[in-house]
C-alpha cells in the first residue's frame, strides 16, 4: 500500500463532555455592554491640529485597537462614536448637527481636546463654545492637544460608561 | 536696496503719492483716486506682476477711519512694495484690483467681510469666510469679539 491510503484522520471528540466550562449566567445589559464597548467605531470629524494627535493615537505606538476602537467610519451612518476632533466655527456647526444625527443609536460623542469641549482659547465670534451647545457630549478630554494617554483614559471610561448603562433591545 | 527701490518708485509713480522707506519694504501713500494709476503703473513699468494681500486697518476716532492696505511682490526682482490709503468711514470704498490681478477677487471677498470695505468693480463681494446672514464686520474694532452668531439653535435639553 501507499503512504496515501496508509494515512487516517483522527475524529475529534467532539461530543464528549468536559464539564469544565460549558454556560454561565450574566445580565442582559451587562453581556450588551460587553460586547458594544469593545466594539465602537469612531466616526472622526476631524477638523483642526488635534488631528496629528489623533493620528498617533490611533497609530501602532498606542493603538486604540487595542480597545476595539480602531476602524474609523466614513460614513456616519456606519458608525456610533464621534470623535470631534478640533475646533468647531459656528459655520460649520449644521455640518455637525447633520453628522450627529445621520448616525444610527446608539451612538456616543467624545469631545477631543479643548477647542471641542469649550472653545479653548477661541473665545471670539467665530468659534462655537464647546461642542455642548450642539449636541450632548458623553466624554470629554482636556488637552491642547491631548496626550495620547489622556485619550486612551477617555476612551476607557467612555467604555465604563457603555457597560454601565441600560441597553434597551427592540 | 530697499532706498534705490523707492527712489525708483518715487520717480515713476505721480505726483501726491509719497513713497517712504519702511521697515521691511518700500511704502507708498496714495489717495484712493490714484490707486488705479499707481497699481498700473507698479504692474507694467516697475514689475510687481503678483498681488500678495489685501488687507485693512481700523483707525477708530481717526477722521478717516479705515486705511485699506496692499501687498505687492516681483518674481523678477524678488522684491516688495505696500501701499496704503485711507477712506472715510461714511463710505470705505475703493476701486477694484481685479481687472489687474485676479487674484484680488477672493482677497477683496475676505477684506469686505471683515472691515465692510467696498470694492467698486467687484461684483462678487459675497462672505467668504463669514456666512449668509452673519450682521457686522468682526475685524472692525467695535465689533465685540465674543459676539457669535450660531447659526444651530443651542441645544436645551
Amino acid at each position: 500500500m501507499d503512504a496515501r491510503t496508509e494515512r487516517t484522520i483522527p475524529i475529534a471528540s467532539a461530543n464528549v463532555k468536559s464539564g469544565a466550562f460549558e454556560y454561565l449566567t450574566t445580565k442582559k445589559d451587562e453581556l450588551v455592554g460587553w460586547a458594544r464597548k469593545f466594539s465602537l467605531f469612531p466616526y472622526p470629524f476631524v477638523t483642526a491640529c488635534c488631528a496629528m494627535e489623533f493620528m498617533a493615537v490611533s497609530s501602532s505606538p498606542y493603538d486604540t485597537d487595542r480597545f476595539g476602537a480602531a476602524l474609523p467610519r466614513f460614513s456616519p451612518r456606519q458608525a456610533d462614536l464621534l470623535m470631534v476632533v478640533g475646533t468647531i466655527s459656528h459655520k460649520q456647526a449644521p455640518v455637525l448637527l447633520k453628522v450627529y444625527e445621520q448616525m444610527c443609536e446608539p451612538k456616543w460623542v467624545m469631545a477631543f481636546g479643548v477647542c471641542a469641549t469649550s472653545g479653548g482659547f477661541y473665545q471670539n465670534y467665530a468659534a462655537v463654545q464647546g461642542i455642548d451647545r450642539i449636541i450632548p457630549v458623553d466624554v470629554y478630554i482636556p488637552g491642547c492637544p491631548p496626550r495620547p494617554e489622556t485619550v486612551i483614559d477617555g476612551i476607557m471610561q467612555l467604555q465604563d460608561k457603555i457597560a454601565r448603562s441600560k441597553h434597551v433591545i427592540v | 536696496m530697499a532706498t534705490a527701490l523707492a527712489q525708483r518708485l518715487q520717480d515713476r509713480l505721480p505726483l501726491g503719492v509719497e513713497v517712504a522707506d519702511g521697515i521691511d519694504m518700500p511704502v507708498v501713500t496714495l489717495p484712493p483716486v490714484a490707486l488705479l494709476a499707481v497699481v498700473g503703473t507698479l504692474k507694467g513699468a516697475l514689475g510687481f506682476d503678483m498681488l500678495l494681500d489685501v488687507t485693512a486697518v481700523d483707525w477708530p476716532g481717526a477722521p478717516q477711519r479705515f486705511e485699506v492696505i496692499w501687498h505687492f511682490y516681483s518674481t523678477t526682482q524678488f522684491s516688495r512694495v505696500r501701499l496704503k490709503t485711507r477712506v472715510p468711514e461714511q463710505d470705505p470704498t475703493v476701486d477694484s484690483l481685479v481687472p489687474l490681478y485676479g487674484a484680488a477677487a477672493f482677497m477683496e471677498r475676505e477684506c469686505h467681510d471683515m472691515y465692510g470695505i467696498g470694492f467698486r468693480g467687484n461684483n462678487d463681494l459675497r462672505p467668504i469666510l463669514l456666512y449668509e446672514g452673519f450682521v457686522g464686520h468682526p475685524l472692525r474694532k467695535d465689533y465685540p469679539k465674543d459676539r457669535e452668531q450660531p447659526l444651530v439653535p443651542y441645544r436645551t435639553y
